[in-house]
């Protein structure tokens, strides 16, 4: 009893903390960049012959190591798929994805469409299931941090089922919609709800009681105490819900759309195995990377200029 | 002269893990209107406690307390507080911080432009035209004192409170706020409590110093009467015989009789 009690609480405790460390690095990694920029232009103005070979070594700091590194990645894949075999090496992947992204948008038929069209139709199911997600999760959110009551009624059933994979969901999706392309929205919709929960319940409960004190003593409406003091102190645990939910919605598209088929990233690597096109399967990998990516970053600049603004 | 806040009989107990904490008991205090008094006693006495009681952000566990006859049932506009850490909303500018508090207390009545205009003359008040667009984080540790001082006063409370206003502050810094308070003070005729833990500060600026014993169960000491003419100048009373007896009083009070509060208990 204790035990599950314990290991209910530890659960639950992990996202949000995780979500704060993220957050601090990403404050942390801010004022760097700042400080580098205005080294920069200190220096521009200085010597003319200084400030260039300054720059190229700055940039070469910058640049070298990651180039390093994908250069080895690609050297031990050259390497290993040197003498032949199932796994094709750089060379005829590079081929393959020039072939690829040449027409990237055509259609032949609903089971043969161009790379284009699989990535825009996954990132379509990520963000209805992930809006819906918002939409839910977010305003929940707010009432389990704001009712002690509620809280601790509702927080036991969420510790149960945020364990759970996504796709075990995915039956019980495809039984209510009866298609598939529903119930895969629906498995991102069950994924990204609880980063989105428990963040802003955590951030609602953070919220510093002197901000609170100020809302009392000037009697402020409930209204004026949600949008002047809740929400921008409960904002950047609302980003770091957001961003953490994304990072898993794509996650588990791919595996969502390999047991449902139809279009999306996600089944054309599960078609593309069955075509044995193994180049294809590499691409989709660093496609499925650089999407991830892509989708984190964007997120993590939309907080900082958000979190500028309203501090 | 009439009384205006009028505290009966004042208790107050929390529930610890420990069992019951007695903070406060049998407070009995009258003010004036147009008062200023000071709150001073070693730390944990009680005094922040008492000044919330008043600020009504906690209820009494026995007796009552009264401002203009009328029971204090909860934190309100026309008891503003200064907090000790300025507690400054940090997303919204100075000016918008100020704003928040006006429009709350006049937006049924006036129309923008005069609470723009009561804001800015709040800004004013304390001196920080300049600073009224920045954010709080853009600014110094008395200037955000300050615009906690604007925001309460913008409000024409009935009664200003302020919680070691100049606590966290370097001690050029808060002697000039003090100067400036005791001007704005003056100004306004504000009736204010002022949680202190400096002898000088309470002297400086207070009508009566109401010093309280050591906690636990802590409640009013002695009572001074600070009988020195405004306004009051602090070069000036350095030397004054009256200010240097005042000051010995309180320290007496602090470092003597309540230096060693369990014997005295006991």
């Amino acid at each position: 009893m204790s035990a599950l009690t314990m290991n209910v609480e530890f659960g639950a405790k992990i996202p949000v903390d995780r979500g704060i460390q993220d957050m601090a690095v990403v404050e942390a990694a801010a004022p760097p960049a700042k400080e580098k920029k205005m080294e920069k232009t200190l220096t521009v103005p200085a010597e003319a012959g200084t400030p260039f070979t300054e720059r190229l070594a700055g940039f070469g700091r910058a640049v070298l190591p990651p180039l390093l590194g994908m250069v080895i990645l690609l050297g031990i894949w050259y390497v290993a798929t040197m003498k032949g075999g199932s796994i094709p090496g750089p060379v005829q992947t590079w081929d393959a994805a020039t072939a690829l992204f040449a027409d990237p948008f055509y259609r032949n038929g609903p089971n043969d469409q161009g790379i284009g069209w699989n990535i825009l139709s996954s990132l379509q199911r990520v963000g209805i299931g992930f809006g819906f997600a918002a939409l839910v999760g977010i305003p929940l959110g707010f009432i389990l941090g704001r009712s002690a009551f509620l809280s601790a009624m509702i927080n036991p059933i969420i510790s149960l089922l945020r364990p759970v994979s996504p796709l075990a969901w995915l039956p019980i999706g495809l039984l209510v919609f009866q298609r598939a392309d529903p119930a895969a929205t629906y498995t991102i919709f069950i994924c990204s709800i609880w980063p989105m929960i428990m963040n802003t319940a955590q951030g609602v409960q953070r919220v510093p009681q002197d901000y609170l004190n100020v809302a009392r003593v000037l009697a402020l409406s409930e209204w004026k105490v949600v949008t002047k003091i809740l929400l921008p102190a409960v904002l950047p645990y609302i980003l770091t819900g957001i961003r953490l939910s994304i990072g898993t919605a794509w996650l588990v598209i791919v595996a969502a759309e390999m047991l449902t088929g139809g279009v999306g990233i996600g089944f054309w690597v599960w078609d593309e195995w069955n075509n044995l096109k193994v180049e294809h399967i590499i691409i989709a990998i660093f496609v499925i990377g650089i999407v991830g990516l892509v989708l984190e970053q964007s997120l993590i600049l939309l907080a900082k200029k958000l979190t500028k603004e309203s501090s | 002269m009439k009384k205006f806040v009028q505290i009966e009989r004042v208790g107050q107990t929390f529930d610890t893990k420990k069992g019951k904490f007695v903070a406060l008991r049998d407070i009995d205090l009258t003010i004036r209107q147009g008062e200023f008094i000071a709150l001073i006693g070693h730390s944990g006495c009680g005094k922040s406690t008492l000044l919330n009681l008043i600020a009504g952000l906690t209820r009494p566990t026995t007796g009552v307390l009264l401002l203009e006859d009328r029971e204090i049932a909860g934190p309100g506009p026309e008891r503003a507080v200064v907090f000790q850490n300025h507690s400054l909303l940090p997303w919204l500018t100075c000016f918008e911080n100020v704003f928040l508090a006006v429009e709350r207390v006049f937006g049924e009545k006036e129309g923008k432009a005069k609470l723009k205009e009561r804001t800015a003359a709040a800004i004013n008040l304390v001196g920080l035209d300049h600073a009224s667009a920045k954010y709080p984080n853009e600014i110094s540790g008395g200037m955000k004192q300050r615009v906690g001082i604007a925001r309460a006063l913008s409000m024409q409370p009935k009664v200003l409170l302020m919680d070691e206003p100049f606590g966290a502050l370097d001690a050029l810094t808060r002697a000039k706020l003090q100067d400036e308070l005791m001007r704005i003070c003056e100004a306004t005729k504000a009736t204010t409590v002022m949680v202190t833990h400096d002898v000088d500060e309470a002297v400086l600026l207070s009508d009566r110093i109401v010093m309280m014993t050591n906690g636990p169960a802590a409640t009013i000491g002695e009572i001074i009467d600070v009988n020195l003419p405004r306004p009051r100048d602090r070069l000036t009373l350095a030397h004054d015989p009256a200010y240097i007896g005042y000051r010995a009083a309180v320290l007496e009070f602090l470092y003597e009789k309540q230096a060693h509060v369990e014997k005295m208990a006991a």
